[in-house]
């Protein structure tokens, strides 16, 4: 099993997309899909880097819930900030220091971030230790950091622990 | 009660669209351009869906997935391109 | 077609379509290029996303069978907006582009 597919998540993720392209559940598709799930990981193997393993679905799916929740509750802040007037706005350039060496952890936290309120990640500074965020209206950077370091730091940082190597 | 709000929307995306080549063509600068070109390509998909929704057809996915594929792919490589004055280095 | 799933639909294709709207007019107002940033990536995600949704409901009930695969479109859009977001900011960091005065913190020196 572990020699037939060496990133069982990578293929389980290929089948779906494959199934979610052709949109049917039919025998042909659920083969070619499986097919497709068993050759892409084997002929990419020399590629990938890391293994990625998240582990504590239940706290990822709850992560889930939560981004979307705010994501939608971002979207009608940021229109009333959009069509309010442009004079009150305070956009900040804060500096967020993290703590999260996962590569893929590191990247759903500046992925959040940008998808979240009103805050876009600007960039990460070389030895990774630094994300530099630009928020459009934001009285308070450090309640701004604080939020972003307890509500989405934390439980990437229990997903996706570091690897030992 | 579909066939009235199908063509509002239509109109509001298209709106959207005026609005964002306004700002292509104003600029004023570069990375504004292709910002402005990236959200004409994500509001090209939402017309594009309400479009299949109107005419009751399936088949405009392809062209809807299609059209966000190529609009990351573009942007990417324009932002790239402008960072670095090259996209392979 | 039941009157309170057509009322749903028309009601998601509406806020979908206000959203995209609502980003373009963000892009068009807001005084500097980082400000402009927040409005395309959030308002047009979540527009399409709820154009997509509304898609996904009619043609599910309209035709026989489940009809999934428009749901690729907004996870497609949700993992790339952000790297877009983060290559446009580079970029124009990079040109050091203005940014208005009452901005507080500075950019990084590329």
């Amino acid at each position: 099993m572990k020699r037939l597919f060496p990133y069982p998540l990578l293929s389980l993720a290929l089948t779906l997309l494959w199934l979610l392209l052709a949109n049917s559940l039919s025998l042909g598709n659920l083969l070619m899909g499986g097919l497709l799930g068993w050759a892409i990981p084997r002929v990419c193997r020399g590629l990938w880097f890391t293994d990625v393993r998240p582990r504590h679905p239940l706290l990822l799916a709850k992560l889930l819930l939560r981004v979307t929740g705010d994501m939608l509750w971002a979207n009608v802040q940021v229109a009333a900030l959009v069509l309010g007037p442009v004079r009150r706005l305070n956009p900040v350039f804060v500096e967020v220091p993290v703590d999260i060496r996962q590569e893929m952890g590191l990247t759903l936290l500046m992925s959040i971030i940008t998808l979240t309120p009103g805050t876009v990640s600007a960039e990460l500074s070389e030895d990774g230790r630094r994300v530099l965020v630009h928020t459009l209206d934001e009285d308070d950077p450090d309640a701004l950091i604080e939020s972003i370091k307890t509500r989405y730091e934390k439980p990437l940082m229990e997903i996706f622990p570091c690897s030992p190597s | 009660m579909l066939a009235i709000v199908i063509p509002i929307c239509l109109a509001l995306c298209s709106l959207a669209v005026l609005l964002t080549f306004i700002r292509l063509l104003i600029g004023p600068h570069q990375p504004d351009r292709i910002l402005a070109l990236d959200t004409i390509n994500i509001n090209a998909i939402a017309l594009i869906v309400l479009f299949g929704l109107w005419l009751d057809s399936n088949l405009f996915f392809e062209a809807a997935l299609l059209i966000a594929l190529m609009g990351f792919i573009t942007t990417v490589v324009l932002a790239k391109f402008m960072t670095r004055g090259d996209i392979i280095e | 077609m039941n009157p309170w799933l057509e009322g749903l639909i028309c009601l998601l294709l509406l806020v979908g379509s206000l959203f995209t709207l609502i980003g373009s007019i963000g892009l068009l107002r807001l005084p500097d290029f980082f400000m402009r940033l927040h409005g395309p990536t959030k308002a047009t995600t979540l527009g399409v996303g709820s154009t997509v949704i509304g898609s996904m409901l009619y043609f599910t009930t309209q035709h026989e069978g489940l009809s999934l695969h428009e749901f690729l479109i907004p996870l497609f859009l949700f993992i790339t907006a952000p790297v877009s977001a983060q290559m446009l900011c580079k970029s124009a960091m990079q040109q050091r582009l203005g940014f208005i005065e009452r901005t507080r913190g500075k950019p990084w020196k590329p």
